[in-house]
């Protein structure tokens, strides 16, 4: 177990690596730092719907609250080392409240759907109206429709004229994705995580056990978030301005559209997802016969309609079937009933 | 007395216009357990259609009232019989893929009719209530509502197709036994709550400056009404949108606009986790 799981980490290091190394190559560090921001955002979702069974439609919603907690706090701070930490933890307190919220009041599905989307619209609204300058925390206008623009970005922890951009920032966000990646492993790995996916699972089962259903739905709802509050500061630092419409169903809608493509219950999928469409998004937008949001649209329709697991569970599900037909052949057992082994769950 | 009538008239215009909103969404969703979230883009088609055959000539009552409500209703059947049909009981991926759908009448909308705003102006006059200016046309959007919502009535409570929607919305496979097809109702359902989203479109067409992405500004509210009103379908949809628009307008009024959108969906986050199933899974129970 413990021998699986440092070989897995050692391999995943080892292809992160490798990536960072040969991706400049192919393409510029500019857009590669976005698709990783992106990537990150949808591994958010990815974590709470795919392994926790909880359909956020406001993903958006700590995207953007990190986002403008990290504008905020830098241009009242002056230095962007607290501002970063702030980024997570103001979206993962406030996470913390409306999970709680929700959760104690053993709301489902699509209700937990309807609310989430509710609370990124009052944030949309809130921030589309907020032009004057009666509204500011500290010395930050939030500036409405336009935004912030102009704050302090990343600098090396300490030292304040060390600015990290270009192909630096690409670096630490890229490092950020993987550390985010291997903690969440280890997350899905320990009783909470296996908890978590037991929950998705059968809810009634699991609380009829005696675990407290509420607080850990609550709590992984927040981990999601607190993760969203990252991706939104590194997207600050990158877009070096931010907008309302980081709040806007558009936002939220592909965020949902990135984990359905790449593949729910799996960890790459949604990162993969993200960054696939987000680079197809890039290449159309070069273009202008048809317009971008048609073919976002058919792609989301064709997924639900004929691929509703996604690209990456079908692909590891053809992968293992082809696999079990050539076990089975030279007479070894099949591949799925090396999970029995594991350690018991608790 | 001049102030309380006119305050009182836009309260009243508040909720006619979330009834009309709502209403196609409300019938999709109560018969059929659907959430249709391209039911803002029905009703921004539903503009482009009253505007572009009023473009042509059509007078525009007519254009409004049946030329907007046919095409989306088509495009709803369409709709229906391509994508929604195949999810039926599966009600997050219908939610998806009418996602999916929003955004691709978005995009083909843009490509028509470029990312412009586009108009009409409205066809009735105002009329001054002692020193307050009264816009006519909100008048007529309450009548439209009140139409509807009476029409709504008649036809599911009196005729035998009511009866059979009934039916089918309660036990489809009883109503299936008794030799009427599930599928045809629903088709038929979709047709009609498309129509209404449609219709709802091409009211609201000369009061908005009307752009691809309009529908995303409808699809909120009348989400959050619905979902506010639970099981019962006009009894659901009436009591929402009363409480919800008397809460926005209290607020508009006492404060502004803004505020007031905030306060509507403030107040649908309380009612939501009080009572979870929707205000018609408590009081109201079991009426239409």
């Amino acid at each position: 177990m413990q021998s699986a799981w440092t070989r897995e980490a050692f391999v995943t290091i080892l292809v992160a690596a490798l990536l960072m190394w040969l991706l400049p190559y192919a393409v510029s560090t500019y857009t590669l730092t976005i698709l990783i921001i992106y990537g990150m955002l949808a591994f958010s979702l990815g974590l709470i719907w795919g392994f926790g069974g909880i359909l956020c439609f406001g993903q958006a919603a700590f995207f953007g609250l990190g986002a403008y907690t990290y504008a905020v706090a830098a241009i009242n701070i002056g230095e962007s080392t607290l501002p970063m930490l702030l980024a997570v933890a103001v979206p993962t307190l406030f996470a913390l409240l409306l999970g709680a919220m929700m959760f104690y009041g053993r709301l489902s599905d699509v209700y937990l759907g309807v609310i989430t989307l509710v609370v990124t619209l009052i944030f949309f609204t809130f921030m589309n109206a907020t032009a004057g300058s009666q509204y500011a925390i500290g010395s930050a206008r939030l500036g409405g429709f336009n935004g912030i623009p102009g704050f302090p970005i990343l600098n090396v922890p300490g030292q304040p004229d060390l600015l990290i951009y270009g192909d630096a920032l690409f670096y630490v966000c890229a490092v950020c994705l993987l550390v985010v990646y291997l903690l969440v492993s280890h997350l899905l790995r320990s009783g909470f995580g296996r908890i978590a996916v037991a929950i998705r699972e059968n809810e009634t089962r699991v609380s009829l056990l005696g675990y407290d259903v509420r607080a850990r739905k609550t709590l992984l709802f927040a981990i999601g978030a607190a993760i969203a509050g990252l991706a939104g500061a590194l997207f600050a630092n990158w877009a070096e301005i931010v907008t309302p419409s980081l709040f806007s169903l558009v936002q939220s809608a592909e965020i949902i559209i990135w984990c359905i493509v790449g593949g729910l219950g799996t960890r790459i999928g949604p990162i993969l997802g993200a960054a696939g469409l987000a680079y197809l998004k890039f290449l159309l937008g070069q273009q202008s016969m048809i317009d971008n949001t048609v073919i976002m649209g058919l792609v989301l329709v064709l997924f639900v309609l004929f691929l509703p697991k996604g690209l990456v569970p079908a692909v590891l599900s053809l992968w293992q079937a082809g696999q079990g037909r050539r076990r089975r052949a030279r007479g070894l057992r099949p591949f799925g009933s090396q999970r029995g082994r594991e350690r018991p769950v608790g | 007395m001049d102030l309380f009538f006119v305050i009182s008239l836009e309260v009243l215009y508040g909720i006619a216009s979330l009834v009309l909103i709502s209403v196609g969404l409300a019938i999709v969703f109560g018969m059929m357990k659907v959430i249709n979230l391209a039911h803002g883009e029905f009703m921004m088609i539903g503009g482009y259609a009253a505007i572009t055959a009023v473009n042509l000539g059509i007078n525009i009552f007519v254009a409004m009232l049946i030329v907007a409500p046919l095409v989306v209703g088509v495009i709803g059947l369409v709709v229906e019989r391509l994508v929604i049909r195949h999810l039926y009981g599966r009600l997050v991926d219908t939610m998806l893929a009418t996602w999916g759908l929003s955004l691709l009448f978005i995009g083909l909308a843009t490509m028509i009719f470029g990312n412009t705003t586009t108009g009409i102006s409205t066809p009735i006059a105002g009329f001054t209530v002692g020193n307050y200016q009264v816009n006519g046309y909100n008048l007529f959007v309450i009548l439209i509502a009140v139409c509807v919502i009476a029409g709504l009535f008649i036809v599911l409570k009196t005729t035998r197709l009511g009866l059979i929607a009934r039916g089918t919305m309660q036990r489809s496979d009883m109503a299936a036994a008794l030799g009427h097809s599930p599928d045809r109702v629903y088709m038929a359902t979709f047709f009609c709550g498309s129509a209404l989203s449609g219709l709802a479109g091409a009211v609201f067409a000369p009061l908005v400056g009307l752009v691809p992405t309009s529908g995303g500004s409808y699809i909120a509210e009348a989400f959050i009404t619905v979902i506010v009103g639970g099981p019962a379908l006009i009894a659901g949809l009436l009591s929402s949108a009363g409480l919800l628009g008397l809460i926005s307008q209290f607020f508009t009024f006492a404060i502004s606009p803004v505020i007031g959108e905030m306060a509507l969906l403030v107040a649908a986050v309380i009612l939501l986790r009080i009572l979870p199933q929707g205000v018609t899974s408590r009081f109201f129970k079991g009426r239409l």
